[in-house]
């Protein structure tokens, strides 16, 4: 008995405390979605809602990685999306043909995608990381509109002699029989639908293992050294760089998982549908949940998702209100007189705690 | 021949880019914000010129200068409302505030005016000059929109060298709390900056519609996205370097459109711009600065 309470007190430990919490909502979120849907309580709209949910919150907990613990602000993460998402549908493609089992190929997919996102991070990374200040936002927005365009120019077919690739045009030539995978700007189109709510939330709970093993390991305290101040950080031996690049990889692979997730929840999709706009909608998840916070993440991007569907009463004025919401947020966050009342009122105690850790 | 044809009409696509680009560009050099909003202001000033043209029937330039007036106090009222609560906020608020009122305007303009495209009217500058026995046309627009932007570009860096409220914008730029120590009124500093960005964006707007004559809420965001691209290809903060930027961006894009392909133009604009950034990381004519420990 007392070893379980020993362990409970252990989990909620100022260290632990937020790792925990993040698990739990979201196991309690998809244990309480899971009976609701079994009830036949939850809309066909909401239904349909929970996987792209379960994408757009991978994408923004590795997106929090970047711009929360890494402190580098990235504006290309539709392009990390689209990469894992026309490699994985491809992958599954090819994998239709020798495989039974939708789960196994959608692992594999994943897997394909997130790797493939990877190697394009290092692309990115190597050269960028080793810039200073904004430069990682303007190259990684220049990145997500090359893969767009590249993507829109980009034709993959599959026929009984294998896989067949063009670039510009449509030359694949297909035999009869065969099928187009990626078809230049019209993109996915017959695609196996093969995301489940469940491996959505699975990839949800690894995401936030990656961050949180990331975060605790030597690498975490590496990481956030470089953030709060590089040139002690360099003095000290870190070499910033390399973690950098490191961190800045991981989230780029577990964006392509997410886009995979995204893309084999739909059977057509455009590369168009991973536009600056998608970039700058998870950027938003992120910076309303807290930098840094994964918590504030998932709470942010589930509320920020729902709520265009619960203005679409409001019809024209949703997109009007919703700006305006987000327009409020930030200027009442940042309001002296206001910050300092909720200070005083609610962080008394979590102040002072912070103040003996300090020392 | 065809060289020279597309060299011109890189020159007068750049000269919009170039345009917009020094709004960016001062506002970032002012403020040190990424004011998202700016490629919005120009789809504002396209549709307030569109409406005179056509709903009033008013001639070119009044209509040019009503978008002016127009987008300008648009310009301070963003200002004034949005961005100046956040001054000591963090630079992510500030940059997912200026996402915020981008949204508001293409919503608030998709909502009055709807999301349908409208045409602009071409034929306000008609006509065309011949050179080489007709080899060569090249239109009057082009001409007007090079010389606009020559015009803007050197009237604004002899305004901020040689005015008084052009050495107090040097002065905020360089610090601000400096700058308030001599005596500046930094928010009307800020102010002034943004009003002339929003100024040149409804120019950019008339020029980039009557070269391009489709008129839609979002039209501003391509345009918005490559301009900014532009100011930072030639420096950001750097009112010369917007030009450069912005021409070698115009320049850049129709000849690949030309030559390489049309469909790959983007891809290839933004490679050139990431490349430029490896060799040099400050921009064409960007400064270095170096970090002091």
């Amino acid at each position: 008995m007392n070893k379980v309470k020993e362990f409970i007190q252990y989990l909620f430990s100022p260290r632990k405390r937020s790792c925990t919490v993040s698990f739990l909502l979201t196991v309690v979120l998809y244990l309480v979605m899971s009976v609701l849907i079994a009830n036949g309580s939850v809309s066909s709209l909401i239904k349909g809602l929970l996987i792209p949910l379960c994408s757009y919150i991978v994408a923004a907990l590795a997106l929090n990685l970047t711009v929360g613990i890494l402190g580098d602000l990235s504006l290309g993460q539709a392009g990390f999306m689209s990469v894992g998402a026309f490699t994985g549908a491809v992958v599954s493609a090819v994998l239709q043909q020798h495989l039974d089992s939708n789960l196994l190929i959608l692992i594999i997919s994943i897997l394909a995608g997130t790797v493939m996102a990877a190697l394009f991070g290092v692309l990115v990374g190597v050269p960028v990381l080793k810039l200073e200040g904004d430069y990682l936002a303007i190259v990684t927005l220049a990145f997500g509109q090359i893969v767009k365009t590249l993507i829109s120019n980009f034709y993959v077919g599959i026929d009984s002699t294998g896989l067949k690739m063009s670039f510009i045009e449509d030359r694949t030539h297909l035999e009869a029989g065969g099928k187009m995978i990626i078809n230049g700007p019209s993109g996915l189109s017959g695609n196996t639908r093969m995301s489940t709510f469940a491996v959505g939330f699975v990839l949800i709970l690894i995401t936030l293992v990656v961050i949180y093993h990331l975060l605790e390991s030597r690498y975490g305290r590496a990481i956030l050294a470089t953030r709060d101040n590089k040139v002690v950080a360099l003095t000290v031996g870190i070499n910033t760089s390399k973690y950098k690049l490191i961190t800045f990889v991981i989230s780029a692979a577990l964006t392509g998982a997410a886009g995979v997730l995204y893309a084999m929840n739909f059977s057509s999709i455009t590369p168009a549908k991973f536009d600056f706009n998608l970039s700058i909608f998870i950027l938003i998840y992120v910076v309303l949940g807290g930098l840094g916070n994964m918590t504030g993440t998932i709470v942010s991007t589930i509320v920020l998702m729902l709520l265009p569907e619960l203005l679409r009463e409001l019809n024209d004025y949703r997109m009007i209100i919703y700006a305006l919401i987000l327009i409020a947020i930030m200027l009442i966050t940042n309001n002296r007189s206001l910050r300092s009342l909720y200070e005083r009122l609610f962080l008394r105690k979590e102040k002072r705690n912070v103040e003996s850790t300090d020392l | 021949m065809n060289l020279l044809n597309y060299l011109i009409n890189g020159l007068s696509l750049g000269s919009v880019y170039a345009i917009i680009a020094i709004g960016y560009t001062m506002v970032y050099g002012i403020a040190k914000m990424l004011n998202f909003a700016h490629g919005d202001v120009i789809m504002i000033g396209a549709y307030v010129s569109f409406f005179m043209l056509v709903n009033f029937g008013l001639g070119f330039i009044p209509s040019l200068l009503i978008a002016v007036v127009i987008c300008t106090v648009l310009g301070i009222v963003i200002e004034r409302l949005a961005y100046k609560p956040l001054r000591q906020a963090d630079s992510l608020s500030v940059l997912i505030t200026a996402i915020g009122v981008s949204y508001l305007l293409q919503n608030s303009a998709q909502l009055m005016w709807g999301s349908a495209t409208k045409m602009y009217p071409i034929n306000i500058i008609s006509g065309s000059v011949s050179l080489f026995g007709g080899k060569l046309s090249i239109p009057y627009l082009t001409i007007v929109t090079i010389l606009v932007c020559i015009v803007v570009t050197f009237a604004l860096q002899w305004f901020v060298n040689n005015t008084r409220t052009g050495s107090a914008m040097r002065a905020c730029s360089e610090d601000k709390d400096a700058a308030r120590l001599m005596g500046i009124n930094v928010d009307t500093t800020i102010s002034i900056t943004f009003a002339i960005g929003s100024c040149f964006a409804a120019v950019a707007a008339v020029l980039l519609c009557s070269a391009y004559p489709a008129v839609s809420p979002t039209l501003g965001s391509m345009p918005g996205i490559k301009a900014f691209t532009a100011a930072v290809f030639g420096g950001i903060g750097s009112i010369p370097g917007a030009f450069i930027g912005g021409l070698l961006l115009g320049i850049i894009e129709i000849f690949s459109r030309a030559y390489i392909s049309t469909q790959l133009s983007d891809a290839i604009v933004f490679s050139v711009l990431i490349i430029v950034l490896l060799f040099k990381p400050t921009g064409i004519l960007g400064k270095k600065v170096s970090e002091k420990v």
